[in-house]
């Protein structure tokens, strides 16, 4: 063998990752190495990586945004006391959001698949129909669910409408279920044998040895524990506080500054979604409120957006250069 | 002549919408281009999961030139006039031609359109195409405008004839049409160029694409019954099934695997749904056990372990799916068979529509209703009752609460488990029935008596609510309802009044009435029974029967008797295809007109009854004897319902008449002699009313 050969430009075999944080740890350097910020988790209870404002209100206006994070996700709902193989009440999403989306994002999609173990040479990667609506965001897009041999790995939209408002440019967002996606990797069946750390560490931890007996508590919180008096009166509070704040008059007199108060106020909408998701869990909303909840909930997501639209990170390019001359 | 290849290739096409798009590209592209002076001999369409193609054979190569004149307004017409006139013609005054006419001089614009060439119009045509497509839902995508399906890659698009390929120059949005496309994204993902549309679905195959969606279709189905063979098994054929998966792969590998026997004691229709809904595998048959046992699943790659890696997933995700199946199963079943009581207090709080309350709400007034129905379809009232009851129970179960499709049927396998008689399971999975116009109609009494109280429930219900249908809305699906029950009557040969106070549409009408306090009850109950007339007229029709006859019937009394009102119908019908049945109508026309036009004139009804002894003519007296024998007959034949013999005997008038008509005149100078014949007439119509209006009847 001679060592001027050049090296073939075959890829080289992507070994198989061994944990839960292995598989995160992939994607964060696959995703930074293709140019996106990679930010961290959004530091309020949410329903979904959705939520987190660098997807909902980065995806408005015209200024291109690239970022990817793991958001630990809420759905009260699905507490099982930590006992069903697949369902828990808290989990992690893996969220890209791409603004415009690039031409190649189902190449650059699948490519996070290899990078993570998924060889689409060996699995059958699909991409079956599945538009996405987000009633209580006001929100809605076109895309697909992403099968890999017959399970969905991945939710893949392309942003239409956020807030009530046309997304233009078109963002890109990427979903991963993560525990889902590396239970199929490490072939897992029970969520809770799952490695979360190298299996070979000194002090190997599960993923049952951090989170059974959370998922135990917050199973019986939202089912039980929560105060529904007090949610209720919480969510009238965020509602009422979310108007107050997008009421300021946008100049600032201490600052001499405009500030318009988008995220401050979003926050509020995120706590009202979270505290509508508990109330749901504790099964005090009929059938008929719901609809009126969800209602309420999009209403200040569509302020919010309003507002966001408002303030210099959501402005059109085009408009904030008419606005200059 | 020149042949035309086009194709769009983009991100994934949903599977459901290619059969539609492959049409409309084909009828908009070649509408497109007819409409622009071209011909061409033949065009076909193609989709895969990434492409929508169109081949179009023996295009012209250029449109004919176009000469066209259009007379204008008078040279001395006011300067508006001419304006509107050379707008109309896109011309300038200076090309306008002036023309002698009658009233002087007017001016002529002479519009000539050159012939164009074919690439010029497949290019604008393609153009709008594209931008126009009927997409039932679109999308833009980067930082583009144009909308499509998905993001839209590349087009190709072609002119071939003996002597090259061109390349159609066309832009859309920034896409440069081109000769070249790709195959398949993982096996063949490199670019090529191509000549025609032999070479190019011939390269196509070599990159691993089946451009055919039925040739993919034909492959699937063959390899998985291969497979399914192989192993002593059989394939559960699916149509609808198999036209979604072959919209899913460019390159069709099916594969098969077992099902673990864990999940084999689930009841057939769950593990069939479970694995179609949620992973689109065809269902596999033992055929000497009968059971469910097996899948095939579509696969739209090969790989180096011949799919190993592939099933070994699909089938963990399976056994994932029918663990919560099984769960669901295993839990439904401990509620069943405790007596169902849980989901009978979960229904409480389920809202069927907030005037109408609960499912539970509901479910009581059809228990009663079932039990006033079950006398009139031999079942028994404790039965029929019992069963309406317990067949919407499964609706609060977790298998249907995870497989809504499978409701009613789940209900069957819980109240077997429940220990109840089978004809109270049977009520639970049939009382839905009929669905669709072709669905089948039960016929056993327990489940007949509750689809009845279900479908006259949500009737009377909306009705009693002002919800009906209105033109093409219908979003509590009223019309099907009606049509359940017609279907149900007829079908069993239900027999039963509809309306009126002691019909049954009153049992639930009432009930509402009580409830809202302010309903007119007649009304409504009139008001309905019209709707069951017209859904009865549309199933009538499409069952030959003529719109005619069944106006001729509905004006009897008992029309709200439907069995009744489509025996009688049908015995008419049959009656006006025979010679004497079409001719007595217009005999019976002739008397019921002259008879009216003198009671008309006289002021008097004539119904004092004719006597024979005042019969001047053979033919006259023939006529009475006539009327004699068939009142004999038809009277009891009426009596006893027997349309037919009755509408026979109504028939063997039609030759007394006649010859009665043809010699006699009705109108005589002797009064005495002319009011017996008009009586005479009168009971012609009334014996001919007696078994239908027949003025009601055409010609």
């Amino acid at each position: 063998m001679s060592d001027s050969q050049p090296a073939r430009a075959e890829p080289a075999a992507i070994s198989a990752p061994r944990s839960f944080q292995e598989i995160i740890l992939r994607l964060q350097a696959y995703w930074a190495s293709k140019g996106c910020a990679i930010l961290q988790p959004y530091d309020m209870e949410v329903g979904a990586g959705t939520f987190h404002p660098a997807t909902t209100l980065r995806s408005l206006g015209t200024k291109p945004w690239a970022a990817a994070y793991v958001q630990p996700s809420r759905r009260p709902t699905d507490g099982r006391y930590g006992e069903n193989p697949n369902r828990l009440q808290h989990y992690y999403q893996y969220q890209v959001i791409i603004k415009p989306s690039p031409p190649d994002l189902q190449e650059l999609y699948l490519g996070s698949l290899r990078a993570i173990g998924l060889d689409p040479a060996l699995h059958d990667i699909r991409f079956v129909e599945d538009d996405w609506e987000s009633p209580t965001l006001g929100a809605w897009g076109l895309g697909w669910e992403v099968w890999c041999d017959g399970m969905e790995v991945s939710q893949f939209t392309y942003f239409q409408q956020v807030g009530g408002h046309d997304c233009r440019p078109v963002s890109g967002e990427l979903t991963y279920g993560l525990e889902r996606l590396a239970m199929y990797v490490l072939g897992i069946d029970h969520v809770m044998t799952m490695p979360f750390n190298d299996p070979d560490a000194p002090i190997a931890l599960t993923y049952g040895d951090i989170f059974r007996q959370t998922e135990e508590e917050y199973s019986r919180h939202n089912f039980d524990g929560a105060d529904t008096d007090k949610l209720l009166r919480n969510f009238a509070e965020a509602e009422a506080e979310c108007d107050r704040l997008l009421g300021f008059d946008p100049q600032d007199e201490k600052s001499g500054k405009r500030i318009i108060m988008a995220h401050p106020a979003y926050d509020q909408c995120i706590k009202a979604s979270h505290l509508f998701n508990l109330l749901d869990a504790r099964g005090v909303i009929s059938v008929t409120e719901r609809q009126a909840y969800i209602g309420r909930v999009r209403a200040l997501a569509k302020k919010c957006a309003d507002a966001f639209r408002q303030t210099e990170a959501g402005a059109d390019a085009a408009a904030e250069a008419g606005a200059a001359t | 002549m020149p042949d035309l290849l086009i194709e769009l290739f983009s991100e994934e096409i949903p599977a459901r919408m290619q059969a539609r798009a492959r049409a409309d590209l084909q009828k908009l592209v070649t509408d497109g281009l007819v409409e622009a002076g071209l011909t061409y001999a033949h065009a076909a369409a193609f989709s895969t999961p990434r492409r929508l193609t169109l081949a179009i054979e023996g295009l012209s190569t250029e449109s004919r030139a176009v000469r066209e004149e259009r007379k204008g307004p008078s040279v001395s017409a006011p300067a508006q006039a001419v304006e509107g006139f050379l707008r109309s013609t896109g011309l300038t005054l200076e090309q306008l031609e002036k023309r002698a006419d009658k009233k002087g001089e007017v001016y002529f614009a002479v519009i000539e359109r050159p012939g164009r060439r074919a690439p010029e119009i497949i290019a604008e045509v393609l153009d709008s195409t594209i931008r126009n497509f009927p997409w039932p839902k679109s999308m833009r995508w980067g930082a583009g405008s144009l909308r499509w399906v998905r993001p839209l890659h590349s087009i190709l698009c072609i002119l071939s004839d003996e002597g090259g390929t061109d390349v159609v120059p066309l832009t859309v949005d920034g896409i440069t049409a081109g000769n070249s496309t790709r195959g398949h994204r993982f096996l063949s993902p490199d670019a090529f160029c191509v000549n025609n549309f032999e070479d190019y679905a011939a390269k196509l195959k070599r990159a691993h694409v089946i451009l055919d969606s039925a040739e993919r279709e034909g492959a699937i189905l063959a390899e998985a019954q291969t497979l399914a063979f192989a192993a002593g098994m059989e394939l559960v054929e699916d149509r609808a099934l198999l036209t979604e998966v072959a919209g899913l792969v460019e390159w069709p590998v099916p594969l098969m695997g077992r099902i673990a026997e864990d999940f084999l004691g689930l009841p057939p229709e769950v593990l069939q749904t479970s694995m179609k809904e949620h992973q689109k595998f065809f269902s596999v048959r033992n055929p000497k056990t009968g059971r469910i046992e097996g899948f095939v699943t579509v696969a739209n790659t090969l790989t180096a372990d011949q799919g190993e890696t592939i099933l070994k997933g699909n089938q963990k995700v399976l056994a994932a799916r029918l663990s919560d199946a099984k769960f669901f199963w295993e839990n439904d079943l401990r509620v069943a068979r405790a007596g169902m009581d849980d989901w009978a207090e979960g229904l409480k709080s389920v809202t069927f529509h907030n005037k109408l309350g609960s499912q539970s709400d509901r479910i009581a007034r059809i228990a009663a209703l079932a039990r006033e129905i079950a006398p009139m379809v031999g079942a028994d009232p404790d039965l029929a009752e019992r069963a309406a009851r317990l067949a919407k129970l499964d609706l609060r179960s977790a298998m249907v609460g995870e497989f809504p499709e499978l409701q009613g049927l789940m209900g069957m396998y819980y109240a077997q488990a429940a220990g109840e008689p089978e004809a109270v399971a049977n009520a639970a999975r049939d009382h839905y029935a009929p669905l669709g116009p072709s669905d089948a109609v039960p016929t056993e009494p327990v489940p007949v008596a509750v689809a009845l109280a279900d479908k006259i429930d949500t009737l009377t219900g909306f009705w009693a609510i002002d919800e009906k249908p209105t033109g093409s809305k219908d979003p509590f699906a009223l019309r099907r309802a009606a049509l359940g029950v017609i279907r149900l009557v007829l079908g069993n040969g239900v027999r039963a009044a509809l309306a009126g106070r002691q019909g049954i549409l009153a049992v639930p009408m009432t009930l509402f009435a009580t409830q809202r306090g302010t309903l007119d009850l007649d009304a409504k109950i009139a008001d309905l029974l019209a709707f069951f007339h017209d859904r009865l007229k549309v199933f009538l029709k499409d069952q030959g029967i003529r719109h005619d006859v069944i106006d001729a019937c509905l004006a009897m009394t008992g029309n709200d008797d439907l069995t009744l009102l489509v025996k009688r119908a049908t015995a008419l019908q049959a009656t006006l295809q025979t010679e004497d049945g079409a001719n007595l109508v217009a005999g019976y026309k002739r008397a019921s007109n002259i008879l009216s036009q003198a009671e008309q004139k006289d002021g008097v009804e004539y119904s004092f009854g004719a006597d024979p002894k005042f019969a001047e003519g053979d033919e006259e007296r023939a006529l009475f004897t006539a009327l004699d024998q068939a009142e004999a007959a038809i009277a009891p034949a009426m009596a006893a319902e027997d349309f037919a013999t009755a509408m026979q005997a109504m028939a063997t008038l039609r030759g007394p008449i006649d010859a009665f008509f043809t010699a006699t005149q009705i109108n005589t100078d002797n009064q005495i002699v002319r009011r017996n014949r008009l009586n005479l007439l009168h009971r012609i119509r009334s014996l001919c009313l007696s078994v239908a209006d027949l003025s009601k009847l055409d010609g």
